[in-house]
């Protein structure tokens, strides 16, 4: 993939819902350990969907971190690419059903989706009503950022490590 | 008892509702609307600075985020009697008018024009008289025969290449489909240029509120934007003119192609306006604050009572007493308990889960139950633009009879504003009401601009908590309706917080009374051609923009379909 490639990397889920929070969190950590290239944005979109169609339109990569149940054990990393994204997000009972089900398929329709799409999720079950996340998804976070910086590696685009300020 | 039907969750809405029906000879005879997620977001503001309170709140929902802040500033500011600066309350009126008009046009085309709009009997049409057709009806530019033809030929590339999977439950072919290939393809063409001109409404609420999906510039008092006409890093006059182009670009669409698709669409479906009035109690609140204390408004709100518009009473400030004393909550057909009997005032409310499985005669819902004087209201565009023609409101009645007498000439039949109270009605008053609030941003853009030419920089008074308590509420006439936050502040902290949100009115259950709210009754009456297809459902449903978020949305990797009809 070209160095001028325009990606977006979306942290879905809702903070205020314990471990639905983490696609956020890991968005937000990456944008504190990393400076981003030109043409690669990173939102933390909550659970907004029609609101995101803007930054998602014409992207040649959309990467979702998110939230998942795939009856995995707790904490798994799930990557799903290609054409199991659209159906994933169809087939998930949510506030997101609206989202970005129907974001894609708008944009589809308008000719205009991404042209490659990842997500990026970890098991979780914990979706109690609370600002932090419990301890064990809470320390995927930093995996899911290093499998992030690996996918987008994989297509060359390397991500500068912030300087530590002393 | 007649056939049993139960659609869960209803689609292309933002949360998770169920709607249960009985027919009975191809007519609705009971219905019960349950909220399946469980909002418990006051319990997590208990004890917070009340500050922060519009962070918190902004992420109760994925499509209200900015209503829920506003909210929340306001009613923190109602309970501290403050004022907030003209500036501040310009660049609030021109976020809360910007999002108005993305949510609007989002939910027409891309949310309920499919309910309606059968994407598959365009393909039948003939483009150069959809084109002949759309220019009859609009000056607007992007209706000529190229634009039909070249959405035609996409159209087909798109379903012979199998591709029309993508939209969930969409009712191709169903017998209560009634638009000619003609203005089906007219419909689809500006689906696709509606999402392009939403895009301009999302910008002007990015750059006023320096982020989105999530603003970032409120703040109890004001706003935190820095204002000045030529310095670089702050409002500057560049932005606010690149805001200007787009809020023109979006008048231009919303008066001449979204309000005229409603009433031609709107004159095709006729007997709709026979369906769908349901409870007609109609409740809105003022809304564009033109001064710092929250006494004049650019908006009216007010309560009418039996559809009857000379029953008008007006709801005038933010310190109103009418209002303020004439919400409760019931929870007697919803999963939560009251320490007391009876429903309660939101200062006095509670917040404690008492789940049962879905049982029809008694709890079933995770919604409270909201009345205005013990009376069940309707909120959203139809009471607010009801309520804006009962208190004489003259943008209102320039588009309410410029769409009426579109409707007509289409129908070739006097429609008058009878027909408003129905299922076709609430889609013709979110257009109306789009059409007002367009321009009203353009007013606000300009009374911005002029205000700093004038000097005046200031966006924010900063806050002081006293010792001991205070109560405010915030409202704002949100797109859905009424949307209030009531907040008890103790030595600072915050000692109680409820949100009384647009489709709690609506969506409620029963009553204390035993009443039906708002979706239930308007069900009553709706035909069903097919119980195995819901359409006609979705489509009194979808009217009101149901929005019941605010909770989980947890993906199901294996989990096969999940939406489900049952007809028993």
């Amino acid at each position: 993939m070209a160095k001028s490639a325009r990606v977006l990397i979306l942290g879905i889920g809702n903070t205020l819902l314990t471990d639905e929070a983490v696609g956020v969190r890991a968005v937000e950590a990456l944008l504190d350990a990393y400076d981003l290239p030109s043409g690669v944005q990173a939102v933390d979109a909550g659970t907004s969907s029609m609101d995101m169609l803007d930054a998602i339109a014409d992207v040649d990569l959309l990467v979702v971190l998110d939230a998942l149940k795939a009856g995995k054990p707790l904490g798994t990393l799930v990557r799903l690419s290609g054409d199991e994204v659209p159906v994933f997000f169809r087939k998930k009972l949510s506030p997101h059903q609206v989202g970005l089900s129907d974001v894609l398929a708008s944009l589809e329709f308008a000719g205009c989706r991404p042209k490659d799409m990842v997500v990026i999720g970890v098991e979780a079950e914990n979706f109690g009503l609370g600002l932090e996340m419990t301890p064990a998804i809470a320390a995927r976070v930093p995996e899911m950022v290093a499998l992030l910086a690996g996918e987008l590696a994989s297509r060359g685009i390397g991500l500068l490590q912030k300087r530590k300020a002393a | 008892m007649g056939t049993r039907i139960t659609v869960d969750p209803v689609t292309r809405i933002e949360g998770h509702l169920r709607i249960d029906c009985e027919v009975d000879g191809g007519k609705i005879s009971k219905a019960w609307s349950s909220g399946q997620m469980w909002r418990g977001v006051e319990l997590i503001l208990l004890g917070r600075d009340p500050r922060d309170a519009w962070t918190i709140t902004q992420r109760i929902c994925g499509v209200c985020t900015t209503v829920h802040a506003i909210a929340s500033v306001r009613a923190v500011e109602n309970a501290l009697q403050m004022e907030v600066p003209l500036n501040a309350q310009y660049i609030r009126n021109l976020i809360i008018l910007a999002h108005a008009v993305h949510d609007h046009i989002v939910h027409f085309y891309h949310l309920s024009a499919l309910d309606w709009v059968d994407v598959t009997s365009a393909l039948k049409a003939d483009p150069d008289k959809a084109a002949s057709l759309a220019e009859s009806l609009s000056a607007w530019s992007g209706n000529g025969k190229e634009q039909m033809r070249a959405v035609k030929a996409r159209l087909a590339g798109f379903v012979n290449g199998g591709q029309l999977g993508i939209f969930t439950n969409g009712y191709w072919g169903h017998p209560a489909m009634k638009l000619s290939p003609e203005v089906n393809l007219m419909a689809v063409s500006h689906y696709l240029q509606a999402l392009e001109i939403q895009r301009k409404a999302n910008k002007i609420v990015s750059i006023l509120g320096s982020k989105t999906p999530h603003i970032q510039n409120l703040a109890v008092g004001g706003v935190s934007n820095a204002l000045s006409l030529d310095s670089p890093s702050v409002l500057t006059l560049e932005r606010l003119m690149a805001v200007k182009t787009w809020i023109d670009e979006l008048g231009d669409f919303v008066k001449n192609v979204y309000l005229i698709d409603v009433a031609a669409i709107g004159a095709f479906y006729a007997d709709w306006t026979q369906y769908g009035a349901g409870v007609t109690n109609y409740l809105s609140v003022p809304d564009i604050p033109l001064d710092t204390k929250g006494t004049q408004f650019a908006l009216p709100g007010g309560y009418i009572a039996n559809g009857d518009l000379a029953s008008h009473k007006p709801i005038t400030t933010f310190n109103d007493e009418y209002w303020r004393k004439g919400v409760e909550e019931s929870v007697k057909h919803s999963w939560y308990s009251y320490d007391t009997a009876g429903p309660l005032h939101p200062y006095k409310g509670e917040t404690k889960p008492d789940y049962t499985d879905f049982q029809e005669n008694a709890k079933y819902s995770w919604l409270k139950s909201p009345t205005f004087y013990g009376q069940v209201a309707q909120v959203g565009p139809l009471a607010r633009v009801l309520n804006m023609l009962a208190a004489g409101h003259e943008p209102t009645k320039k588009y309410a009879t410029l769409a009426l007498d579109t409707v007509s000439a289409v129908a070739k039949t006097k429609v008058g504003l009878a027909a408003m109270h129905s299922t076709i009605g609430r889609h013709a008053a979110r257009a109306i009401s789009c059409s007002v609030q367009v321009d009203m941003l353009a007013d606000q853009w300009s009374l911005l601009v002029n205000n700093i030419a004038k000097g005046d920089v200031s966006t924010f008074n900063k806050p002081i908590f006293p010792k001991g308590e205070q109560m405010g509420v915030g409202y704002h006439e949100a797109p859905r309706g009424v949307l209030s936050h009531w907040v008890v502040i103790d030595d600072g902290k915050i000692k109680n917080y409820q949100c009384v949100v647009p489709s709690t009115w609506n969506a409620c259950p029963r009553n204390e009374k035993d009443e039906p709210g708002p979706y239930e009754a308007s069900l009553i009456g709706n035909p069903m051609a097919n119980p195995e297809l819901p359409l006609e459902v979705l489509r009194t449903i979808h009217s009101f923009d149901p929005c019941i978020a605010c909770a989980i949305h947890v993906t199901d990797k294996d989990g096969g379909d999940t939406f489900t009809v049952t007809a028993k």
